[in-house]
């Protein structure tokens, strides 16, 4: 069943939302039991990496969340800081990340922004899909999605970036390595764009 | 390209929704749950709701309404009225609401928005400046209670305090100009923006398409929110719920925004 990891960060029950009105079976994991059943895995977050690292080894989920991901290769996607947290480190703490996809989270330069509020990079703001990347077959080229955050993945491999946005500097959007997809923007919040992605992610 | 926000905003009243002028006489527009499903489709980039009873009479939160709300929205939602408590954010933010707007508690107790942003974040604490000129003087006074209490703060200081303590965004929301749709007070605006770098939302003015343009032209990046604008059509103030489409969203951004703004964005 499609699982949302509940270590008590992020906006969970907007995506339930989202997918209740799809029709589509989901649960909010809270034990390595219901990870263990879950056959595609969403990994929110909101807030800084740290604390978002230090609340997810603490649930208790951490050991049979790699099982699932890295034995049993089911899809993940981590969604914001979740997408964050699939880096290896981050310039905003000192904790280890999951280390799933090559790259460190860095902050953005504000000096190559051009507005009084330069960080966070907040509000709507379009996306550039690779083609042939079957999560974004149905999302067109400069579609709107909704953004909220300070620090962006710099991944390693050029082949594991599959969409980019502009803030200053052009950066990951997405990223994706064999099942593990990182998302940096709010699908739960980027209306019909956004539905899409989750009902595609759940057809994966 | 990262893009200015267009946000409706929306007072609840007696159960239902209402627009008020200079903050008094509140006119039924609707029915809440149906306006935001509206707005839904219409896909508004944010959308603001407040309780305009709650902090007046004293009540909880209504939770029950605010998670009616959440489970509509595919879009960020913000949530005001009758906010005092951390624990009342928190339980709010976890009915899928994005951002907790406060007022009367920030100017009683502004440590409460350190409070908050511990749990939710900063990113989700807002703070709305209710504000209105003083007498003989180029400075604005913060109001709170729908305009009735006058804290004696000034509203460029309060706003300072409010970044250093927390806050992760401002509503500037101008008294005198509620319901009159003859523009926004461009010097308010000036004196707040220039003073602060979080993000900011102005709201209190807007008549036409015009009138928001003009706020985006000239900060950019910035919310632009309205209640009369998004309620009513034509000089006798019919209720029709209305909304750019994302074509004529576009051509607002074309002749608005990217002029001014896209050349330095890619430098």
């Amino acid at each position: 069943m499609m699982t949302i990891i509940d270590y008590g960060l992020g906006n969970i029950k907007a995506l339930v939302n989202v997918y209740n009105r799809l029709n589509i079976d989901i649960q909010v994991a809270t034990s390595s039991t219901q990870v263990i059943s879950a056959t595609k895995i969403i990994l929110p977050g909101v807030g800084s990496f740290d604390f978002a690292m230090n609340q997810l080894n603490k649930s208790g989920m951490r050991d049979a969340l790699e099982k699932r991901v890295l034995v049993d290769h089911i899809p993940v996607v981590g969604i914001c800081v979740g997408m964050q947290m699939l880096a290896e480190d981050s310039e905003e703490g000192v904790e280890k990340g999951l280390g799933w996809i090559k790259g460190s989270v860095r902050k953005f330069d504000e000096s190559l922004i051009p507005f009084k509020t330069r960080l966070p990079h907040m509000g709507w703001n379009t996306i550039k899909p690779r083609s042939g990347v079957k999560l974004f077959d149905r999302i067109e080229q400069d579609s709107r999605f909704y953004f909220l955050h300070s620090y962006y993945f710099e991944n390693q491999d050029p082949g594991e970036l599959i969409c980019t946005t502009e803030y200053g500097i052009t950066y990951a959007s997405a990223v994706n390595r064999a099942n593990v997809y990182g998302i940096q923007f709010h699908p739960e919040k980027s209306h019909f764009n956004g539905v899409r992605l989750l009902h595609d992610f759940a057809n994966l | 390209m990262l893009q200015p926000r267009i946000i409706p905003c929306l007072l609840v009243h007696n159960k239902g929704l209402v627009k008020t002028t200079k903050f008094k006489d509140p006119k039924y527009v609707g029915d809440p749950i149906n306006a935001v499903k509206i707005f839904n489709e219409k896909e508004v980039d944010e959308l603001m709701v407040v309780d305009i009873d709650a902090t007046v009479k004293g009540l909880e939160p209504n939770y029950f309404l605010i998670e009616s709300l959440a489970l509509e929205c595919r879009m960020p939602l913000c949530y005001g009225g009758g906010i005092k408590t951390a624990e009342q954010a928190q339980r709010i933010f976890r009915l899928g609401v994005e951002k907790i707007a406060m007022s009367s508690a920030v100017v009683q107790n502004p440590h409460i928005v350190g409070e908050v942003a511990s749990r939710v974040g900063n990113q989700s604490v807002v703070v709305v400046m209710d504000v209105r000129k003083k007498f003989l003087s180029n400075n604005y006074e913060i109001y709170t209670h729908n305009g009735k209490k006058a804290t004696g703060l000034d509203a460029v200081k309060f706003a300072v305090q409010m970044e250093a303590s927390g806050a992760g965004e401002l509503v500037l929301n101008d008294i005198e100009n509620d319901g009159m749709m003859k523009g926004f007070d461009l010097s308010l605006i000036d004196k707040v923006r220039a003073s602060v770098s979080i993000p900011m939302t102005v709201m209190g003015g807007a008549g036409s398409i015009e009138d928001l343009g003009k706020v985006i032209e000239k900060y950019g990046i910035i919310g632009v929110a309205a209640g009369s604008f998004f309620v009513f059509k034509g000089k006798f103030r019919a209720v029709l719920i209305n909304y750019p489409t994302p074509q004529e969203k576009l051509t607002f951004l074309n002749s608005y925004f990217m002029p001014n703004w896209e050349s330095k964005q890619t430098n």
